[in-house]
């Protein structure tokens, strides 16, 4: 019952994760990053089987970190999806292939253009303006579907991701212990401060 | 003269030699010189930029000092596609070291392993040594010591607190031994860089390239100006030194003062 979204907006592209780590019905761990930085304006958040995850994370981080000191240039946001999605799928047709689903943000450094890509263990990849993972798509998508817009504003990706988590503290039957939010900018990632200590009537 | 022994490349000599490797020390005394100086605080590279031909786009001519990793600069003397393999395989390195071990390399550990490639190098069969030398500067993780270590095409490594590297090194190793100093603030550090450099590199500013690193800091390549600024300056010094010497006559000045340079070694 992990959580992974992702809300751009007309400056900047918000990636949240659940904190929770668990294994089956156990949490191990309340204050879990389920984000790693690809470079200085990208960012990946990460979902699946335990090991995979950040196996596969680490992996593509110090690939992308490769690229950078061999060329001097950072891969786009666009440039980086598509190498992912590449290694997903070669991964799907190996003997074990890694199981982990990726939201994948950033602002473009030449363009500016903030960008999310939706990618799944199946090697799928989406360029959406919002996307979320797991048990949060029933939830989420609706509220998402209802209130987004292409040019919102910093503080109304917030108010909608606001409304997102607490339906999902409202609906779901175990605690994901809060929501780690990043936000990456212009300006490169930053991480968010975000309350959500408070509780959420249940109809 | 060549008796056989040259030919085959993981081959003593009846001597002791293994003459690739030492052919290879050749080339480096061939390439252009570079320079590696520790102060108190930052470590300096400096090297000698080839003139660029007239039709050549500059932009695009790769530069002789490059980055192994954020905190790792590496400059070099000899062939320029030798070193570009070496610098390739130092970055993967340097990323797969920080992907299993969760740490940046620290410098002494790069410097090795690229001493351990030109090691392999001189005893594998079919390959023949790298030739170049190299200088590897940089921060550790968390310290705020600068390092200076120097490679060779045999697979040695040594620690400096300053050296030089390819042509003309001994005449500008000969000179930072003369004037190389511990605790240089950074102004100092990189003014006896380029002095240093000035020993050697005939044609002053447009050929000097200077990269400056400090503990936790992106490297920092210094621009044209202020290298010219500091050339302009050490030159002045010159004069002035030169019209001291000469016991007070002013007259004496112009081409008479320029820099006499040391015969090659």
């Amino acid at each position: 019952m992990e959580v992974l979204l992702g809300i751009t907006g007309k400056d900047f592209t918000l990636i949240a994760a659940s904190k929770a780590a668990m294994r089956g019905a156990t949490v191990l761990k309340a204050a879990d990053d389920k984000t790693r930085s690809l470079n200085k304006h990208t960012l990946m958040a990460f979902s699946g089987e335990a090991g995979d995850t950040i196996q596969f994370a680490e992996y593509i981080q110090a690939n992308a970190q490769l690229y950078s000191m061999r060329n001097s240039i950072d891969l786009s946001p666009s440039a980086l999806a598509n190498f992912v999605r590449g290694e997903l799928a070669s991964s799907l047709r190996s003997r074990k292939p890694y199981n982990v689903n990726l939201l994948l943000g950033g602002v473009d450094p030449v363009t500016l253009k903030p960008s999310l890509y939706w990618l799944d263990y199946l090697a799928s990849l989406a360029p959406l303006p919002y996307a979320a993972h797991g048990y949060a798509q029933y939830y989420c998508l609706s509220i998402l579907d209802k209130h987004h817009h292409p040019d919102i504003d910093y503080e109304q990706g917030l108010k909608i991701l606001r409304m997102c988590t607490d339906e999902l503290k409202r609906r779901l039957p175990i605690d994901f212990k809060g929501m780690l939010v990043k936000v990456i900018t212009k300006d490169g990632i930053k991480e968010v401060e975000y309350f959500d200590e408070k509780p959420v009537a249940c109809p | 003269m060549a008796s056989g022994y040259d030919r085959a490349l993981s081959v003593f000599s009846p001597d002791g030699h293994v003459f690739q490797v030492e052919y290879a020390l050749e080339a480096v005394k061939r390439g252009t010189c570079a320079v590696g100086v520790k102060g108190a605080d930052i470590v300096v590279l400096g090297c000698e930029k080839r003139s660029a031909m007239k039709l050549q786009d500059t932009r695009i001519t790769p530069s002789k000092i490059g980055l192994v990793d954020t905190h790792v600069c590496l400059a070099f003397a000899g062939l320029n596609a030798d070193a570009r393999i070496l610098v390739d395989k130092a970055r993967l390195e340097a990323q797969s070291h920080r992907l299993t071990v969760e740490d940046p390399v620290t410098i002494e550990y790069i410097t090795k392993y690229v001493a351990g490639v030109q090691q392999r190098y001189t005893q594998s069969g079919g390959v023949r040594p790298f030739g170049i030398s190299t200088l590897i500067i940089g921060f550790d993780d968390n310290d705020r010591v600068p390092k200076l270590y120097q490679t060779e095409p045999s697979g040695i490594y040594s620690a400096w607190k300053a050296n030089a590297i390819g042509r003309s090194s001994k005449t500008v190793r000969e000179f930072l031994e003369r004037n190389h100093k511990d605790d240089m603030d950074r102004e100092a550090t990189i003014k006896l860089t380029i002095k240093s450099l000035l020993e050697v590199v005939q044609t002053g500013a447009k050929n000097i390239e200077i990269a400056i690193m400090a503990p936790g800091k992106l490297i920092e390549m210094l621009p044209v100006e202020d290298i010219e600024a500091y050339v302009k300056n050490i030159e002045q010094e010159k004069v002035e030194e030169a019209a001291k010497k000469k016991g007070g006559r002013p007259g004496a000045s112009g081409s008479a003062t320029l820099p006499s340079r040391g015969s090659d070694e």
